[in-house]
């Protein structure tokens, strides 16, 4: 039976067909949905863990007990995850073990565009590259068997237009791994990494990529050669292969399905059937490296291709046509000029409870040191109220560490802000740090209840497990105070004027300090019913008494316009236009009634 | 399918939260259902948060890549006007365009600094002549009391544009697809788009 699947459902589908009983991941985009998908299977065990870290031991954990087991992470996951990641491939496994990491060329939604093919020749682990749904089915199937075959964990690596493109795919029936499930304290000198066992599993690990490079040769089913024109022959792999087959359709072509152990003899049997070889790869120049220093001659590879963000069908015609067919692509002129059309960046939501808290800590002129999620939005003017942004927890101990510098003239002039599930990714370990070291810091907890800008993902402070069902509960501010923080507020952030107050004392306070917004759900977020505590559920601006200063306009609230007709007020003050609320939008959260000078702003009659 | 086994490349636009989504789920299984391959790529995450949407659908006997190529969309379905101004670039000479008549203003246009860009449909008419349709697909599902199946309205008008295939394919799908108490409210949205142009045989 055939079904379109995304590319992430496809990932799910698979691990399940391969029986696998354990599946950990923390959310980001564009992985999220592997988990989200696999948790809907009874047979597994799944969780959203407080980071890759966590997923990735977890994960380990249940593979060395006998169980499959499948761990999940976008691109910047993998950084979080590395420490372990990187013996895991050391110890092996018993119970297969996968790790799907997706990339994100292009950055969509992330901070960088860093190659994941990379960590395979780092780790010394085995990668797989599937191009589309069905082959994510297919691929995250065989990597179970390839990792108890040789003993190693494998990775699937997918990204943006693998993970979220839709495509047919042929089903399969479920089969249980045959693995005993136990513990064996007879493996220790296996399970336990010192270094006089470990240099032992160094060696092992060498003697592991040989036999996976005649596997990769030999048996390995997907990795195909298509010699159709020999004029140029392709070697690409994922969905560049997938664009590079639409525009050049006609030529022949090496697809690998994996990209590490290489398959060099047929890579030599490819060079020898086709006259000019070209490769096309997204991101970093990986085959192209290995492929030169294997002393082949090829003809194009980045010199045309770009290295830097995603690839399209677009961008292979444009690059390379002339080299292939000798001819330009054939360009067709603009219709309309849309480079200069009004942009539409992302906003936060109508409502959303970062905006007044945004608000709050501009009008304070702070440096805010932010973090990695839909507060990001922060930093989109007018708001402009975010000035730094690495990773995950990192603004907690950027403040911190830039305290340390600017000592007591950044009194009152620096704050962190990171979200709830952020702060339990990576935010305690630098607070812990602040508060032993005598750091003056104040962190703010944005907790909106969820793991918002990933798509609604439930983590250790919402009270649910993956699955929906209850689970304990974490204290923020118990936790604050258990790692020394003796200044623990809360505030509601939609009460303008008592926010900032109390980032204005904590700020100034010459020690480390926590502020953590309640009555703050995020608004998609139906269970809290985000808009029940609004009192009114839409507002108006009265058309006589807008002065027209703008100051609304400047939280940049979606619901919120600019109508440019001069006009006079009822008090015949003159002004060059109005605002103007969209009822369809506004939700009644009444942060721009708080900050109008002149009262124009009241509850539309309901 | 009547389309000699070519590639078809259906362009959907519109503004995150208006449902592109859903109505590209509905158009993959109703093709699938009529023996097409499918494929279909649309960016999740960051990108939805009231930012601009994109869906590429491509059909056809066989199908490599999930993108469409820049000036090769057979159809443009737009679900915001500005949003279909903006990918009028990617549409071929010959190509289709099915507009909702409605307008989300951008933050640029909302602080005062940019104006909403006018006359679009005339600019699309200009280029695309007899090949465009204006749908009020907004009125329509506000009619409907259901402001959110404006999305299954556009569907409904793109439909007219498959003579192959009959209505009852679609609201099958539609069914097949939605919760049960959804049903009827999706299949008037269906009905009132199909209803709302007619098309030539395409």
């Amino acid at each position: 039976m055939k079904r379109i699947l995304q590319g992430n459902e496809a990932i799910a589908r698979g691990a399940w067909e391969a029986g696998v009983t354990v599946g950990c991941a923390y959310p980001g985009t564009p992985s999220s949905e592997i988990m989200a998908r696999l948790s809907e299977y009874d047979e597994v065990y799944t969780e959203w863990s407080p980071n890759e870290k966590v997923s990735m031991e977890v994960a380990h954990g249940a593979s060395v007990a006998g169980g499959r087991a499948l761990v999940c992470m976008k691109h910047v996951g993998l950084n979080v995850a590395a420490d372990p990641f990187m013996t895991i491939s050391y110890v092996g496994v018993k119970g297969g073990m996968v790790v799907a990491v997706a990339d994100d060329p292009g950055q969509h939604s992330s901070q960088n565009e860093q190659d994941s093919r990379q960590w395979t020749r780092f780790g010394k682990v085995p990668l797989l590259e599937p191009a589309d749904s069905q082959e994510c089915r297919d691929f995250t199937k065989i990597a179970f068997d390839i990792s108890e075959r040789f003993d190693t964990p494998v990775l699937v690596r997918s990204e943006t237009r693998v993970s979220h493109c839709d495509s047919p795919v042929e089903l399969g029936e479920r089969a249980e791994s045959g693995i005993e499930r136990k513990l064996d304290k007879k493996e220790v000198s296996k399970l336990v990494m010192v270094p006089m066992y470990a240099r032992v599993r160094r060696q092992v690990v060498e003697e592991r990529m040989k036999n996976l490079t005649s596997y990769a040769e030999e048996d390995f089913p997907y990795n195909v050669m298509e010699i159709n024109d020999p004029a140029i022959g392709f070697i690409t792999s994922g969905v560049s292969y997938l664009y590079t087959k639409d525009v050049f359709p006609q030529y022949s072509y090496l697809k690998l399905g994996m990209i590490w152990p290489l398959p060099k003899g047929m890579i030599r049997e490819f060079f020898n059937q086709v006259r000019k070889v070209v490769i096309v790869e997204e991101l970093d120049p990986f085959l192209e490296t290995e492929i030169r220093a294997m002393g082949f001659d090829v003809s194009h590879g980045k010199d045309l291709v770009p290295s830097i963000g995603e690839l399209t069908p677009t961008i292979i015609e444009r690059c390379l046509s002339k080299a292939v067919t000798g001819k330009e692509p054939v360009s067709v002129p603009a219709r309309v000029e849309t480079e200069e059309l009004p942009k539409r960046p992302p906003n936060l939501c109508a409502g959303c409870s970062h905006r007044p808290l945004f608000y709050a800590l501009k009008k304070l002129r702070l440096f805010v040191f932010g973090d990695i999620g839909c507060y990001g939005l922060g930093v989109a003017p007018p708001l402009s109220a975010m000035h730094f942004s690495t990773c995950m927890g990192a603004g907690v101990g950027g403040s911190y560490g830039a305290g340390k510098v600017v000592g007591e003239e950044g009194l009152g002039k620096i704050c962190a802000v990171l979200g709830d599930s952020t702060f339990l990714h990576s935010g305690i370990g630098p607070l812990m740090d602040a508060v032993y070291n005598g750091g003056y810091s104040t962190t703010i907890i944005m907790d909106n209840s969820i793991t918002a800008m990933t798509g609604q993902q439930e983590h250790p402070g919402t009270g649910f497990t993956i699955k929906g069902e209850p689970a304990p509960t974490v204290d923020f501010e118990q936790l604050a105070r258990s790692v020394g923080v003796k200044h623990v507020r809360t505030v509601d952030p939609y009460n303008i004027k008592e926010t900032i107050e109390v980032i204005r004392e904590e700020v100034s306070r010459n020690e480390a300090s926590v502020i953590i917004t309640r009555n703050s759900p995020c608004m998609l977020l139906r269970r809290a019913r985000p808009q029940e505590r609004f009192e009114h559920s839409c507002y108006r601006i009265q058309e006589d008494v807008c002065r027209g200063c703008r100051i609304c306009l400047n939280v940049n609230c979606p619901a919120i316009s600019w109508v440019p007709e001069a006009g006079v007020t009822k008090d015949g003050e003159k002004r060059k236009g109005r605002s103007v609320i969209n009822a369809d939008q506004c939700v009644g959260c009444a942060l721009c009634v708080q900050i109008c000078e002149f009262g124009s702003i009241v509850p539309k009659a309901e | 399918m009547s389309d000699n086994g070519e590639t078809k490349n259906i362009f959907l636009s519109g503004v995150g939260g208006q449902g592109t989504i859903l109505a590209s789920n509905i158009l993959g299984q109703v093709l699938l259902e009529a023996g097409c391959d499918v494929k279909k790529a649309e960016v999740h995450g960051m990108a939805q948060r009231g930012g601009d949407v994109t869906t590429h659908f491509r059909y056809g006997k066989k199908v490599y890549s999930p993108l469409i190529k820049e000036g090769d969309a057979d159809f443009l379905v737009s679900f915001e006007l500005l949003e279909a101004l903006r990918y009028i670039n990617w549409v071929k000479p010959e190509g289709k365009i099915i507009l909702n008549n409605h307008t989300i203003l951008p933050p640029a246009v909302n602080l005062g600094k940019m104006e909403y860009p006018a006359d679009i449909e005339e600019t699309f008419k200009k280029h695309f002549k007899e090949n465009v349709w204006m749908v009020n697909g907004r009125d329509i599902a506000r009619e409907l009391g259901y402001i959110q199946v404006a999305n299954v309205v556009l569907i409904g008008a793109l439909s007219n544009f498959f003579p192959d295939l009959e209505a009852g394919q679609w609201i099958d799908v539609l069914k097949d697809i939605l919760p049960s108490r959804l049903h009827e409210i999706n299949v008037q949205a269906f009905q009132e788009g199909r209803d709302v142009i007619k098309a030539p045989n395409a």
